[in-house]
């Protein structure tokens, strides 16, 4: 039973997106494009979506744990790193170039069209090489440590 | 108001609902590239409701799809070459910044999260950049 609920949430976020606008390639690059014939469709979709997040978010988060799980998992960084701006930088750019973000490009798969089955499979070799570069990082990370002591 | 724009808005309120339902149910927040990177590096305790939501996702695409068809109009007009290196580098990116668009853009402003916010407001300028670069709607 839990699992329909699950799946009913992914189904209501993409039911989202369609409605929006924001699983057309249009949609997203005539709101980027500031200087030219600007679009402020997604603003209206972030509106709606923080707006109604806000409320809702903080009424679930004051019970003691989620319906389904043994807890929230609600991150508490608030520090700001170089990290954090870098990638943020990238995948803005990612998302200028491709004209979709994760979202509405998993939705898209639902097409079963060729571009968003691209952006897909490119996207989870790019979390791959993230994962291996973070790996790699980490072993000469080490390996210094080893070498200072 | 443009009709547009009210669709733009009731979709959003639809897609707050659903980022407020995986927090009730899971505890989640719905970053959609945090959700998905866990397929793709899977660990085995986290995958089943990853896995769910995102078969959610893309059976919510296949009935937007019987509904409303134009709904995946694409006439930004990328390439397919340009859309898979702006894949990569939106996986790349995500998991370096720890969010994208629903994560950050939506849970995380919600949220009020420093870092949430500040990450929106670099991946918008650039994006906006980058469309200034490669132009706009052709």
């Amino acid at each position: 039973m839990s699992r329909l609920f699950v799946i009913a949430a992914g189904t209501l976020f993409s039911l989202g997106l369609g409605i929006s606008g924001m699983t057309q390639t249009a949609k997203h690059v005539g709101f980027l494009d500031f200087a030219g014939a600007w679009d402020p469709s997604l603003l209206f979709v972030m509106g709606g979506a923080i707006g109604v997040n806000f409320v809702l978010f903080r009424v679930s988060t004051q019970r003691e744990a989620p319906l389904f799980a043994p807890r929230f998992m609600v991150p508490t960084r608030t520090d700001i790193d170089v990290r954090l701006v870098g990638g943020a930088a990238l995948f803005g750019i990612g998302w200028g170039m491709a004209a979709y973000c994760p979202g509405p490009g998993l939705a898209a798969l639902g097409t079963a069209t060729l571009k968003p089955a691209v952006f897909v499979v490119c996207m989870a070799a790019g979390m791959k090489l993230f994962n291996v570069v973070l790996a790699w990082r980490e072993r000469k990370a080490t390996s210094e440590e080893l070498v200072d002591a | 108001m443009q009709a547009d724009w009210w669709m733009a808005l009731a979709g959003g309120a639809l897609i707050g609902l659903a980022a407020g339902a995986l927090m009730h149910f899971e505890g989640r927040i719905a970053g959609v590239s945090g959700i998905f990177s866990g397929l793709v590096e899977p660990k085995n305790s986290e995958v089943a409701w990853r896995g769910l939501f995102v078969s959610g996702l893309v059976l919510g695409g296949v009935l937007v799809l019987l509904v409303m068809p134009s709904a995946f109009d694409d006439t930004a007009g990328r390439s397919v070459a340009m859309t898979a290196a702006g894949g990569l580098v939106v996986g790349f990116g995500a998991r370096t910044g720890n969010g994208c668009t629903s994560g950050h853009g939506v849970c995380g402003v919600s949220r009020l999260s420093r870092r949430s916010v500040l990450a929106t407001a670099v991946f918008v300028s650039t994006a906006a950049l980058t469309v200034a670069v490669l132009g706009g709607v052709s």
